[in-house]
């Protein structure tokens, strides 16, 4: 491996990271607050890059007012499920899961009824890109994804740190009950919950729809990633999701650099397995949720 | 369409019998070719779903068993090609090497329970599937082309297996010895002893239960069963390639055992005629294929939120119409109380 391709995969790695970040703290959160894993969260990011096709590629508004309405709509979108599935489904933690399946397939169908099962060509929003003296090159349109997930992730951090809601929001993680009888309303906290996880969602899907090229089935290889990486950082652990996204997407795109893409996967999995079979509540999980 | 749950023999179930094996035996030759070959695959998928309900005996729900399905197909498929077993020989090999996979997979998934068994389960066969299309094992697994030319199921005396009514009727007895060892499973000792692992499992061991070991049996049973199905497959559509055993398969699987119910041996059953039939009669006539995934996720949230026991839930209720309320109380499952 040569010096320049070295540090061309390492700047690769980082956006990975960058976006697999935003998509996997929004997984823990949803799961750490409601109890629920939401495997439509991979449809979710979907959606969010469907947003910018719609509005920026077909439509022609600008680029971030399409990304801002992806973070509204995918938001909203949680804030239905929450509401339809996972509200009367509180109690029952596989059904909420089931009931997410069955929402997947209906978010998949409609991208496909209105789209087409084709590729979606997004233009570029800019053509600017820096050049590191030995040919290295990060574009713009990478960049925005990583200045993004480092400012979101940090307002997120900030809020959840400093604000009421935020106490709010991790006391219902720990222990709902005891939350409730403080008097904090559960239902809210859910909703904030959903709306932040699924517009983090929503957000990577917008700002990578120009680097991916959406198709409506983009969404199942995210979703297993995002299962790696909260199974190994530990279930209900957000930091341990930023650091396991940085160390599963360095991995990951070295892997496939050096080897290819399937391998790159096994590993990925394999990875998983034996975290799971080692240490079942992950790298940096507390305690003992299923 | 399953077979009556009779406990001592009486005029009704023989006649309920009778006329299933006359349906069975009559219904290819009122469908068109089309519906045939629907119908081929009806009958592989009840065996699928009926051997995916024995592990669920237990309480735990795996995500890997349209790959241990897939592994059957290819094993049965390979065997048949390339090592040139006979096909009858190839699909009993099939149905093993899934078997035998159970059985090393067992002994790390079955360190955990509930939703890390799920998970670790959907790892461990995403891993088996990766490998399938995985290029440095193109020579032997074909890659994401998969296997094509699979020899067919020979000819028998005179009887043709490429005609899907002779296939057909080559399923349905296969199918049913299988389903009657299945029955026969859960309705003996080591049944009984699936029951008190899923809702007492720490009693279960306390008085000398080894709940490992019949976690293990009921997994290496169920994945038999699926690898023979796999294999029914292989040898009737003759190409497999991985997408076709890939976790959206899988969903399915899921949706037939949680709409039908999985606490009697006749719900998945239904839940798989029922949205077939759905699936075909409506969908197709109303020429909307690429709705399917659509009807079938709101099938599923609508089962979950509305009939947690399953369509089974309604044949109870159905009976009493005609015979009043039953004597004792119909204790049924769901996937919620699977979870506790």
């Amino acid at each position: 491996m040569t010096p320049e391709l070295f540090f061309q995969t390492v700047i690769n790695a980082t956006y990975a990271a960058s976006y697999m970040a935003l998509i996997a703290v929004g997984f823990v959160l949803i799961f750490g607050v409601m109890g629920v894993v939401n495997f439509a969260h991979g449809e979710l990011y979907m959606a969010g890059a469907y947003t910018v096709v719609a509005l920026y590629a077909d439509q022609g508004f600008p680029f971030f007012l399409a990304v801002a309405a992806g973070l509204v709509f995918v938001g909203v979108l949680g804030l239905l499920m929450e509401f339809a599935l996972f509200r009367p489904l509180r109690d029952n933690p596989l059904g909420g899961l089931i009931a997410s399946i069955g929402f997947l397939l209906i978010l998949q169908t409609i991208a496909v009824l209105g789209f087409g099962v084709r590729m979606e060509n997004v233009p570029p929003s800019t053509q600017d890109k820096i050049v590191f003296l030995n040919g290295v090159v990060l574009t713009y349109q990478r960049l925005y994804v990583i200045v993004a997930a480092i400012g979101l992730l940090t307002a997120l951090w900030l809020f959840l740190r400093k604000s009421k809601f935020g106490w709010a929001l991790r006391a219902c993680a720990q222990d709902r009950e005891a939350a409730a009888l403080q008097g904090m309303s559960i239902n809210n906290t859910a909703r904030l919950a959903m709306f932040i996880g699924a517009a983090l969602a929503g957000v990577a899907g917008a700002l990578t729809a120009p680097l991916v090229s959406p198709t409506p089935f983009m969404g199942h290889p995210v979703v297993v990633a995002a299962f790696i990486i909260i199974i190994v950082g530990g279930l209900g652990s957000l930091e341990g999701a930023v650091l396991v996204s940085i160390l599963y997407a360095f991995v990951h795109t070295f892997v496939t650099t050096l080897y290819d893409g399937t391998l790159a996967n096994i590993v990925g999995l394999l990875l998983m397995l034996a975290v799971l079979i080692v240490k079942p509540t992950g790298l940096f999980g507390a305690k003992e949720r299923a | 369409m399953h077979k009556p749950e009779n406990k001592s023999p009486n005029i009704v179930g023989f006649i309920g019998f009778v006329l299933l094996v006359v349906v069975l035996a009559v219904l290819p030759h009122m469908l068109s070719f089309s519906q045939q070959e629907i119908l081929v695959l009806l009958v592989i998928n009840v065996l699928l779903v009926c051997s995916y309900r024995l592990l669920t005996l237990t309480g735990e729900w795996s995500l890997a068993h349209a790959v241990i399905m897939g592994v059957g197909a290819y094993a049965s498929a390979l065997a048949s090609k390339e090592l040139s077993v006979p096909v009858p020989l190839a699909m009993l090999i099939g149905a093993s090497v899934a078997g035998f996979l159970a059985f090393l997979l067992s002994f790390p998934l079955f360190r955990m329970k509930g939703f890390y068994f799920l998970i670790a389960s959907f790892a461990a066969g995403e891993v088996i599937r990766l490998s399938w299309k995985w290029s440095d094992l193109t020579f032997l697994f074909g890659g994401p082309k998969g296997i094509k030319r699979i020899p067919p199921f020979p000819d028998f005396l005179t009887i043709d297996f490429y005609e899907p009514v002779n296939y057909y009727y080559l399923c349905v007895v296969v199918v049913a010895v299988s389903l009657l060892i299945l029955y026969r499973v859960e309705k003996s000792r080591i049944g009984l002893t699936f029951h008190a692992i899923h809702w007492q499992d720490k009693l279960a061991e306390s008085v000398g239960v080894n709940t490992f070991r019949y976690r293990m049996l009921a997994f290496v049973i169920s994945a038999f069963f699926a690898g023979l199905a796999g294999a029914l497959y292989a040898h009737y559509v003759g190409a497999i390639a991985p997408k076709r055993f890939d976790v959206e398969e899988m969903v399915y699987i899921l949706i037939w055992a949680i709409v039908g119910g999985t606490a009697t041996f006749y719900g998945p059953i239904i839940g798989v005629v029922a949205l077939t039939i759905l699936n075909e009669v409506v969908l197709r006539s109303l020429g909307v294929d690429e709705m399917r995934p659509m009807f079938y996720g709101a099938v599923l949230i609508i089962a979950i939120l509305f009939m947690p026991n399953g369509l089974e839930g309604l044949v109870p209720k159905i009976k009493n119409l005609f015979t009043g309320p039953p004597k004792d109380g119909n204790r049924s499952l769901t996937p919620s109380q699977a979870t506790e």
